[in-house]
C-alpha cells in the first residue's frame, strides 16, 4: 500500500506522470491514490523529488 | 452556463492558454478549464526562456522578465568553469520570467480574445462516442457536469491524464523522468545576468544544479536529478540542501518548489478522433535541458492553427488532425527534441572524468563555428576514450540525430 505524507508533498505531479497503472491523481492541492488500480510497483516512491510517498505493507 | 464549445481546452498552462487564444482569435467558442485555484501558481519551474524563442510568439511585457540573461556558465565537477558567452551560449541567452504573471497574463489573452475561463474545475474523464472525443466531464466545486465540443485539446502538463483516458499511454518512463526540487533564494552573492549550470555524479547524478537569477542577489536555485538515480537520502531536495548549505550557507529561501519533467521521446502520436495533445502533455519538453515553455506555446499555437481549419472543413478526424503532428515533428523544434534526446543518452552516461574532460576541452575550442555537429565532432576528437565509451552504434545514433 503507497501512503502519502501530506506534510511533505508539495503535490507536483512527477508521481502522476510515472504511475503506468494511472492509479495517482492530483486533485488541486492533494495527490489522490486509487488503492483498486495501484499494483504496488513503487515506482511512484522511487522518483517523488521529496520523499513523500511511502510503501507499507 | 454554457455546456457546448466548438473548443475545450483541459490545462491552463502556457500550452493551453495559447491554444485557446488562437482558436478564440479564429472566431471559434471556447472553454480553457484549469483544476488549480490560481493560473500559474504553484509554480513548477526554473522560469528560463531562450530570447529568441520566446520572441517568436511574444514581446515580453512589464512584469514577465525577472532577469535578462547575457552569459551561461557551466561549471565542470573539478570546479572549473567554462563561460559561454552570448554569440556562444545560443538559446541559453534570454529571460528568466515570472511565471505566476506570465501564465496568467497568456490566460488573460486568451479570455480577451474570447474564450471563457474556468479555475478550480478538473476534467475528470472524457466523454468518448463511437472511439471519438466529445469533450469532458468537468468537477466544479464538487458537482460534475458535462461539456461537449468539436475537439478537445488535452494541455495537462506533466501530471497528463487526460490523453490516458483517451486510450494514449502517456506514461513517463520512470528512468525518463527528470525529478527536481527548487527554492527561490535572496540574500545570495550570484552575478544577476548569468544562469549557472553545475553538472557532476556527485551533485546532480543524470542532471544538473542550476542557478536562474531573478534580479539583485535572488535566484532560482534548483536541482534535477535522473529518475533511476533517486533514492532515499539522495532525493533532489537532498542534493539541493547539500549544494546551498555549501554554496550559500547564509541564503534565505521565500519559496519551495517541486516538479518532474519528462526527459522521454515524445508521445508516438499526438492526434486523436477530436484530440490533439499539446505542451508537456505530449512530452515534447527538451530531454537535455528540461525546458518545456517554448515548446508548450509552440504545439498550443499549432494546434489552434491546424484545428481550426479542421473545425471549419467540418473533419476533425485523427487523420485531419495529423498536419499537427507531423508539422511539428519535422519543424526545428522536433529535429531538436529528436537530436538533444541522443545527447542526453550519452550525458547521462558520462562519469565525472569524462565530465571534467568535456568542458576543459570545449572551453579551448574556436567557438567561431558553433553548431552542434561541430561540438560533438571537437568534444570526440579531443575525448577519443569517450568514443570508445559510446561505442560504434551509440556514435552513429548521435551523429545521425545531428
Ligand atoms: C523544476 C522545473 C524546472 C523547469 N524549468 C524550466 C525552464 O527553466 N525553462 C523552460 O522552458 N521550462 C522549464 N520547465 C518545464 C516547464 O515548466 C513546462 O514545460 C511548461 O510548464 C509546460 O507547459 P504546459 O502548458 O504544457 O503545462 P503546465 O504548465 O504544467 O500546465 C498544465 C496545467 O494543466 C492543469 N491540469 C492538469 N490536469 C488537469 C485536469 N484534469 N483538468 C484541468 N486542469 C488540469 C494543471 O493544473 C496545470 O496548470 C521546468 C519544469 C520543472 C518541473
Ligand atoms: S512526486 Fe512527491 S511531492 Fe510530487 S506530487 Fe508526488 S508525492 Fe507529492
Ligand atoms: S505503486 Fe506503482 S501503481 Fe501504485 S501508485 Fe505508485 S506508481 Fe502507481
Amino acid at each position: 500500500m503507497i501512503e502519502v505524507h501530506r506534510e511533505i508533498c508539495a503535490y507536483c505531479g512527477c508521481c502522476v506522470s510515472v504511475c503506468p497503472e494511472g492509479a495517482l491523481e492530483l486533485v488541486d492541492a492533494y495527490l489522490d491514490i486509487d488503492m483498486n488500480t495501484c499494483i504496488d510497483c513503487g515506482i511512484c516512491v522511487r522518483v517523488c523529488p521529496l520523499g513523500a510517498l511511502e510503501a507499507k505493507k | 452556463m454554457k455546456r457546448e464549445y466548438d473548443v475545450l481546452v483541459v490545462g491552463g498552462g502556457p500550452g493551453g492558454a495559447f491554444a485557446a487564444k488562437t482558436f478564440a482569435e479564429k472566431g471559434h467558442s471556447v472553454l480553457l478549464t484549469e483544476k488549480r485555484p490560481a493560473i500559474g501558481a504553484p509554480v513548477r519551474c526554473a522560469e528560463g526562456v531562450g530570447k529568441a524563442l520566446m520572441h517568436e510568439f511574444l514581446k515580453p511585457e512589464d512584469g514577465w522578465v525577472a532577469a535578462e540573461i547575457e552569459k551561461a556558465n557551466i561549471i565542470a565537477p573539478d570546479g572549473f568553469t567554462m563561460e559561454l558567452e552570448p554569440e556562444k551560449a545560443g538559446s541559453e541567452v534570454g529571460y528568466v520570467l515570472n511565471r505566476k504573471v506570465f501564465d496568467r497574463d497568456l490566460v488573460w489573452m486568451a479570455a480577451g480574445a474570447g474564450a471563457d475561463v474556468q479555475v478550480k474545475t478538473r476534467a475528470v474523464s472524457p466523454i468518448m462516442e463511437d472511439g471519438a472525443v466529445k469533450g469532458a466531464i468537468l468537477n466544479q466545486g464538487g458537482t460534475t457536469h458535462e461539456v461537449r465540443a468539436g475537439l478537445t485539446i488535452a494541455a495537462d502538463g506533466v501530471e497528463s491524464k487526460f490523453s490516458r483516458w483517451c486510450g494514449i499511454d502517456t506514461t513517463v518512463p520512470f528512468r525518463e523522468i527528470e525529478t527536481c526540487a527548487q527554492y527561490l533564494m535572496t540574500g545570495i552573492d550570484i552575478d544577476p545576468n548569468a544562469t549557472e549550470f553545475f553538472v557532476g555524479n556527485s551533485i546532480a547524478p543524470g542532471g544538473y544544479v542550476w542557478i536562474f537569477p531573478k534580479g539583485d542577489k535572488t535566484a532560482n536555485v534548483g536541482v534535477g536529478v535522473g529518475g533511476d538515480r533517486c533514492k532515499p537520502g539522495s532525493r533532489p531536495v537532498d542534493y539541493l540542501n547539500r549544494f546551498i548549505a555549501r554554496k550559500f550557507p547564509n541564503g534565505k529561501t521565500l519559496e519551495l518548489i517541486a516538479g518532474g519533467v519528462s526527459v522521454c521521446q515524445p508521445l508516438s502520436c499526438t492526434v486523436a478522433n477530436n484530440l490533439m495533445v499539446v505542451g508537456d502533455a505530449a512530452r515534447v519538453s527538451d530531454p537535455l535541458t528540461g525546458g518545456g515553455i517554448y515548446a508548450a506555446l509552440y504545439t498550443g499555437k499549432l494546434a489552434g492553427d491546424v484545428g481550426s481549419k479542421a473545425l471549419e472543413d467540418g473533419d476533425t478526424s485523427t487523420q485531419a488532425l495529423m498536419p499537427y503532428d507531423s508539422t511539428w515533428r519535422s519543424s526545428y523544434l522536433g529535429k531538436a527534441l529528436e537530436r538533444n534526446y541522443q545527447i542526453k543518452e550519452v550525458f547521462i552516461r558520462l562519469s565525472d572524468e569524462d565530465l571534467n574532460a568535456i568542458v576543459h576541452s570545449v572551453s579551448k575550442m574556436n567557438l567561431s563555428d558553433f553548431n552542434t555537429l561541430n561540438l560533438i565532432k571537437n568534444i570526440i576528437s579531443a575525448n577519443p576514450k569517450l568514443a570508445i565509451k559510446l561505442g560504434k552504434a551509440g556514435l552513429k545514433t548521435l551523429l545521425d540525430s545531428l
